[in-house]
């Protein structure tokens, strides 16, 4: 078939494909202007403000923060003594969470990674168990638990945990797939155990990629332990709630807790970008040059 | 040279040092996680939560989740009559209806199944299987009960102005004024129909045949116990919040995106200017801009997904100029030799290049976003995050919390499928065009 197609031929066929590719391309960008537009109008209806209302006050209650903020500028230094503990307790809550969902994410992605399991027929239920603990966001287990145990960090931490078992799980079994059998098999030829096996065979090849999916979702959780802490569940969210709801002439406190948020998170961020660089390059990534 | 053989000399010491370096971290590693989480015990007070935690409420919680109360109460003053499923208004029977586990009349008789009954008049009686008859006359006197002869067992709660009796068919309560009955049901009380509903308590078949399915459909959608019309409608509040910021952070993040990569910005200033604004965006965080929004906007989906919009335009710039970053130039570099004007470079020597990239980590976050709006919901108050808070609040709905998180579970599972499923057709189409 393919022989007799003419040059001629191949080129109307290809014209045509792409017209009718540009054509279908063209209908969907014309259904998702659609869908952006109007998902924008039903949200502007079903907000208490209207979008072209509130835009002018934007600035206004930045502006009123940061304008008593300014004011009290000297007070500054006080607050974050004042609100350091709670900071820490936020970094702790993330801190913790991250430590211990990464600790049950490790055996549960080496539980549900074929080719790895001890126990195949396991992989499927805990993968579909993996994902439902990544599908319930952190608020709603922190809620409920939060009635249970009453307010505090624990709640939060349980919490962020369960979701980062789901999630890590996930990277870490994805990580597990692609690392190489043959130390494995190898392991198990001289008669190691499963858990030799892992932890000799498995464990050295994925470690950095571990490491590195762990920092990262720990500039995650600090963010939702912040998060946690607005809704009750202890830490600088629960501060910045109380200080907030004292209104005006008394957000130079608020103030002090913004500024202690946002450069933490972008402390975390960098030093943790930093990190994660090296382990996904390698050592030698920076010094490159003086190797080769 | 003399390099070279002062290096080969010890190079087993080297070799063992390193060695014994690599142990020392891999014993200190865990020794140091140790140690952290000890502190954390400490620092959280993990030891003391046995004493704060609410035994009862948990009770109530995991109760509530799967079954229902209905109360049938006497007024002791006037002998009226009041009978409301979970003692809520919109769950009352009408004044002379009752279930038919009730007759009503002077002496109302409530059956309590397994041969319970409890008679509810001006004198309350409860014929306890295997104990005996409770009688009490409430009064102005007190509840004046008269129990078997015997010791009063732990399932009874009785003192002068109050009688409290909790078998495992139901509860009796019994004050000066008021004798309660509760009786268990399984299930989720009213869920399709509430009782003003004609439709109520007629089986699937009978529905069909009825064929009103208009009317049927007003009743279900209009149930003012789950209110199902307000929880599909904050379903889909949640997840337009997602899709309004994912794809607007996304629509603004790609310009900037090429502002601030190396290979595509002239501008060192803009260049850095770009950067900070996407340092600035993320760092400043959801939390944040969710609170300052809404000062302007007032609670509602808008608000929570403009500050989706604006967290994401700064994870997304960042991501995007990396990956533009990441560009093959030798792409770019054959479509320039063809004779082509800069536009068309990027269209087919770029823009190929990163839509992949691009639209994985795009559908990534719809996902992701769709729990950020729940949580979102939650704290500016929008979506289902704000019915579940709602629900949560009260302490008493929980059939509506483990209904809602049943619904947001569900959600997040959609959206997670929907957008691999477009993920892998957007992608793997590209693939195949190009």
């Amino acid at each position: 078939m393919h022989q007799t197609t003419t040059a001629p031929q191949i080129t109307a066929d290809y014209l045509a494909h792409t017209r009718q590719k540009r054509v279908m391309n063209m209908i969907l960008l014309v259904v998702f202007v659609a869908l952006l537009i109007g998902g924008f109008s039903t949200a502007n209806a079903r907000n208490a403000g209207g979008f072209w209302n509130g835009l002018p006050n934007v600035f206004d209650f930045p502006a009123d923060v940061l304008s008593e903020a300014w004011e009290r500028a000297h007070l500054l230094p006080g607050y974050f003594v004042k609100y350091l503990p709670s900071l820490i307790e936020t970094v702790n809550i993330a801190g913790a969470a991250t430590l211990i969902g990464a600790l049950f994410a490790f055996f549960a992605a080496l539980l549900a990674t074929r080719g790895l399991a001890p126990a195949p027929w396991l992989v499927g239920p805990l993968r579909r168990l993996l994902d439902v603990l990544r599908a319930v966001p952190e608020i709603v287990v922190a809620l409920v638990l939060i009635f249970l145990l009453g307010g505090g960090p624990v709640p939060a931490m349980i919490a962020i945990a369960l979701h980062t078992v789901g999630a890590l799980g996930k990277l870490f079994s994805e990580v597990n797939e692609n690392a190489s059998l043959k130390p494995v098999d190898g392991l198990a030829s001289v008669g190691a155990g499963w858990l030799q096996r892992m932890v000799l065979g498995v464990v050295p090849q994925v470690a950095p990629n571990y490491l590195s999916y762990a920092l990262l979702r720990f500039e995650i959780n600090i963010r939702a332990s912040a998060i946690l802490g607005f809704v009750g569940a202890g830490g600088i969210g629960y501060d910045l709630r109380n200080t907030m709801s004292w209104g005006q002439g008394k957000f130079d406190e608020a103030a002090a807790i913004f500024l202690l948020l946002f450069g933490t998170i972008i402390i975390v961020d960098q030093v943790s970008s930093h990190f994660r660089n090296r382990l996904t390059h390698g050592r030698a990534y920076k010094d490159k040059g003086a190797i080769l | 040279m003399t390099d070279l053989t002062a290096s080969t000399l010890p190079a087993q010491q080297v070799a063992s040092r390193s060695f014994r370096r690599k142990r020392m971290a891999s014993l200190a590693a865990p020794v140091l996680i140790l140690a952290y989480l000890t502190y954390v015990f400490f620092a959280f007070d993990v030891a003391g939560l046995g004493d704060r935690i609410n035994v009862s409420n948990m009770k109530t919680l995991v109760a509530d989740s799967y079954s229902y109360k209905t109360h049938v109460a006497r007024d002791n003053r006037n002998g009226e009559m009041e009978i409301a499923i979970e003692g809520e208004r919109k769950g009352r029977y009408a004044p002379g209806t009752a279930p038919d586990w009730v007759t009503l009349g002077e002496t109302t008789r409530v059956e309590l199944g397994n041969g319970h009954t409890v008679e509810l008049g001006p004198e309350v009686r409860y014929d306890v299987p295997g104990y005996g008859l409770i009688t009490a006359t409430p009064g102005s006197s007190g509840v004046n009960a008269s129990l078997p002869d015997g010791p009063l067992p732990e399932w009874i709660n009785a003192s002068k102005n109050r009688l409290a009796i909790t078998t495992d068919a139901g509860r009796l309560t019994i004050t000066r004024n008021r004798a309660e009955v509760f009786r268990y049901f399984n299930g989720w009380e009213l869920f399709f129909f509430t009782l003003d509903s004609p439709y109520h308590g007629m089986s699937p078949l009978e529905l069909l045949r009825s064929g009103e399915y208009g009317a049927i459909w007003q009743d279900f959608w209009t149930n003012k116990m789950w209110r199902h019309g307000d929880v599909a409608w904050a379903l889909v509040e949640t997840v337009l919040m997602a899709f309004l910021g994912t794809f607007g952070a996304a629509m603004i993040a790609l310009p900037l995106g090429f502002l601030a990569a190396k290979n595509f910005s002239p501008l060192g200033g803009l260049r850095f200017a770009a950067r900070r604004l996407f340092d600035f965006l993320r760092g400043v965080d959801g939390l944040i801009w969710t609170i300052v929004l809404s000062r302007a906007f007032g609670p509602g989906p808008l608000t929570g997904s403009l500050a989706i919009l604006l967290t994401d335009t700064g994870t997304f710039g960042k991501i995007f100029s990396e990956a533009l970053e990441n560009v093959d130039d030798k792409q770019i570099e054959g479509i320039a030799s063809t004779g082509a004007a800069p536009v068309q470079r990027y269209r087919f020597g770029v823009i190929p290049q990163i839509t992949p990239v691009l639209l994985s980590q795009v559908l990534y976050y719809l996902e992701s976003n769709t729990r950020s709006a729940t949580i979102i919901g939650a704290i500016t108050g929008g979506g289902i995050g704000l019915l579940l808070t709602q629900a949560i609040i009260t302490q008493k709905d929980w059939e509506e919390v483990s209904y809602y998180i049943v619904l947001i579970i569900l959600m997040v599972i959609a959206m997670d499928s929907f957008s691999g499923w477009l993920r892998r057709k957007l992608i793997a189409g590209n693939e195949a065009g190009h």
